[in-house]
């Protein structure tokens, strides 16, 4: 087909392209944002040991300090190292995912060239604040973790993470008893400011853990791939 | 020699280093001139040994120095120097310049360790260094600048060197210090204050299989592997004392 | 093609990457060399007169059709420093593709094409400006600028400086700017006549050594 001839000898995408340029389909991009500590890392590793043994996946995190993040998900061994890479941010994590998303994609793209051809990329802010969103240049869907001992008036002051993010994930939902967090409230807080987008209460601790999140992904992944 | 003019002195030296076939360097050509006397010292296997005797000091403003070495096929040249250069300001006007040109061909091996070039206050001096190996060919080569003698605040000094092997440039670096230098030389981005600076350059065909990893070697002293089979050593020191230990320790790293 | 286009290429929130890289400074900072705007101002002045003249220099000699790779080749004998080299393709990249985006060329495609890891960042800016429509000169007043303006925004961020202190420090560093993009302009037209051999290789010794330090820090802000 010329187009796909085309593709072969042209040089790598510009941003979100669906195709690789050898015109075979990109991996799904997945992007994981929200507060300092409310679990993104955590769900990152859960996510990986749920579903590396039924998808080809990698990651990138965005760190404040270089590699942290990257070097706790190497620990915990949810991935074999030449799947994980950790971009520099300058300080700045919510530029790198959002207003100059150029070393991001290089990140994902030397990824699929080298460790390749991967199902799933799941690419992980750097913690901060509530207004923090994923370029639509970058990544396809994107979940906004936060968690109940951040205050369970989060989902109410809403913020374009909690807004409009593909997902919701209020986390550490075993932590609420001891921080007095108000789950019904939040979850009706939530429900006004999203509408029909969807959240997910989650403990990893729990029995379930990351189950829902996965799933979630899982039908993201078919219709990427429809 | 063109010998004292109103313009400097003028001096050439010169030195072809050839494989004799029986397992040792001649020297076929080894011509020296005044400040650039040259003199065959006791080698040792098949590398012949030259020593660059200062018989004046210099350079002064206005003087032009060069020095060539060619080292043919399968030859094995060392040259040093018996004392420090030292740049001192002259009654000519205008820089002085000291060219060095070297060349190494495919099997031959090179090591140009000449003792440091001193800037003394109110001297001007440019410097150039160009090194051609060519593929399959060795090289060590050490520079090391000191400016001001002990205490003394430094000339001008500006420098060059470049280093091609296999015709592709590998290093090419110019540095430029002291009065009249463009600003900041002495700042947090250039020398911040050290008085030695200098480079080792090791060559060698081996590095295209076994590259070299880039390590810290001091808290100024770094070992870099170049765009080619080459590795630079970067150093800077308070004192030329200390420089050259430091650029001695690297060498050892390296394995001499 | 519009000369306005300089302001688009010049801007800092150009989407290239650009941001973090600190072009040294936060070695600088952490070794104690930059503690204010006056040390700030004296490393921006040594890497304008070195690393920045080299930059302007390739750049402007890019927009005046030197062979990209030649000018790629030389761009690397004149960073020793590998993690230096390694940043300035990875910027390179970037901004090729900020680039293809805003001035789409087969230029451009070409040069991605030929370097799919990245060539020097400067050799792409030049290459950059002329699809754009601007002049060697223009070029270089890119690159000399943005060899200060990052160190100075890096150094708000690392040490809380006040923003009016490092933007003062770039309008005291206007003029030097100027100066060294005429050099960089004249080497560039001597290199069509001469070859790449006549462009500046003026380098600075603590910023290659400094580069490789950083290389190795396990927990850093910026990637270079």
């Amino acid at each position: 087909m010329h187009l796909d001839h085309d593709h072969q000898h042209g040089p790598a995408a510009v941003s979100a392209d669906a195709r690789r340029p050898d015109g075979t389909r990109r991996a799904l991009r997945i992007g994981l944002g929200g507060p300092v500590g409310s679990g993104k890392t955590a769900t990152v590793a859960a996510l990986c040991r749920v579903l590396r043994d039924e998808l080809s996946l990698a990651v990138v995190t965005n760190d404040i300090y270089t590699r942290e993040d990257a070097e706790f998900l190497l620990r915990e061994a949810v991935l074999p190292p030449e799947r994980i890479t950790a971009v520099e941010t300058g300080a700045c994590p919510h530029t790198a995912i959002r207003d100059d998303i150029s070393a991001n994609l290089e990140a994902v793209e030397d990824l699929e060239e080298e460790v390749g051809p991967l199902d799933l990329i799941l690419v992980e802010s750097g913690g901060d604040n509530l207004t923090a969103t994923f370029s639509k240049g970058l990544v396809d869907a994107q979940v906004f973790v936060i968690d109940v001992a951040g205050g369970d008036d989060i989902p109410r002051k809403g913020g374009p993470g909690v807004t409009t993010a593909d997902l919701l994930v209020v986390n550490k939902t075993d932590l609420a008893p001891y921080v007095g967090s108000d789950l019904a409230r939040m979850a009706a807080d939530a429900k006004a400011q999203r509408a029909e987008l969807p959240v997910v209460f989650q403990s990893l601790r729990g029995e379930t853990g990351v189950a829902d999140v996965a799933r979630w992904v899982r039908e993201r992944l078919a219709a990427w791939t429809a | 020699m063109d010998g004292v003019t109103g313009t400097g002195v003028r001096a050439t030296a010169r030195i072809v280093a050839r494989a004799d076939g029986r397992g040792a360097t001649s020297l076929p050509v080894l011509e020296g001139e005044g400040p650039l006397a040259l003199r065959r010292t006791r080698g040792s296997g098949a590398e012949a040994r030259v020593t660059v005797v200062g018989a004046m000091s210099g350079p002064l403003g206005g003087d032009r120095f060069a020095i060539a070495a060619t080292v043919e096929r399968g030859a094995r040249l060392r040259v040093g120097s018996a004392a420090a250069t030292i740049a001192l300001p002259g009654q000519a006007k205008g820089e002085a310049r000291y060219d060095v040109r070297l060349d190494v061909a495919e099997g031959g091996e090179l090591h140009w360790l000449p003792e440091q070039l001193i800037s003394v206050k109110g001297s001007d001096l440019y410097v150039t260094t160009r090194v051609d190996v060519a593929a399959g060919g060795r090289l060590v080569l050490r520079e090391e600048q000191v400016l001001g003698r002990a205490g003394e605040a430094p000339g001008r000094l500006s420098s060059r060197l470049t280093v091609r092997v296999a015709g592709a440039p590998v290093l090419d670096q110019e540095l430029s210090c002291g009065p009249g230098a463009p600003g900041g030389w002495d700042g947090p981005a250039v020398l911040a204050g050290h008085r030695a600076v200098g480079q080792l350059i090791v060559v060698r065909p081996e590095f295209v299989a076994e590259p070299v990893v880039a390590r810290m070697l001091g808290e100024c002293v770094a070992l870099t592997p170049l765009a080619g089979p080459a590795v630079l050593v970067s150093a800077l020191a308070a004192d030329g004392l200390r420089l050259r230990r430091v650029l001695d320790a690297a060498l050892g790293e390296l394995g001499g | 093609m519009s000369r306005a286009a300089l302001l688009v290429l010049a801007d800092g929130r150009f989407p290239a990457g650009g941001h973090a890289h600190s072009g040294g400074a936060e070695v600088a900072v952490r070794a104690g060399r930059i503690t204010g705007a006056a040390s700030l101002e004296e490393f921006c002045r040594g890497r304008l007169h070195t690393a920045g003249l080299t930059a302007a220099a390739l750049a402007a000699a890019a927009v005046l059709g030197l062979e990209v790779r030649e000018l790629d080749a030389a761009a690397d004998a004149r960073t020793p420093s590998p993690a230096l080299r390694g940043a300035a393709r990875k910027l390179g990249r970037q901004l090729l593709r900020a680039a293809r985006a805003t001035w789409p060329s087969p230029e451009l495609d070409a040069v991605a094409a030929e370097f799919p890891k990245g060539a020097h960042q400067p050799v792409v800016l030049g290459v950059v400006a002329r699809t754009a429509g601007l002049s060697a000169r223009d070029a270089a007043y890119c690159a000399a600028y943005e060899c200060v303006s990052g160190p100075a925004t890096a150094v708000v961020r690392l040490l809380s400086l006040d923003p009016f202190e490092a933007t003062a420090v770039l309008g005291r560093l206007a003029p030097e700017v100027d100066r060294v993009v005429d050099r960089a302009a004249e080497a560039a037209r001597e290199a069509v006549d001469e070859g790449v051999d006549a462009l500046p290789a003026a380098s600075a010794p603590l910023l290659e050594i400094g580069a490789e330090w950083h290389a190795g820090w396990a927990v850093r802000l910026f990637a270079s």
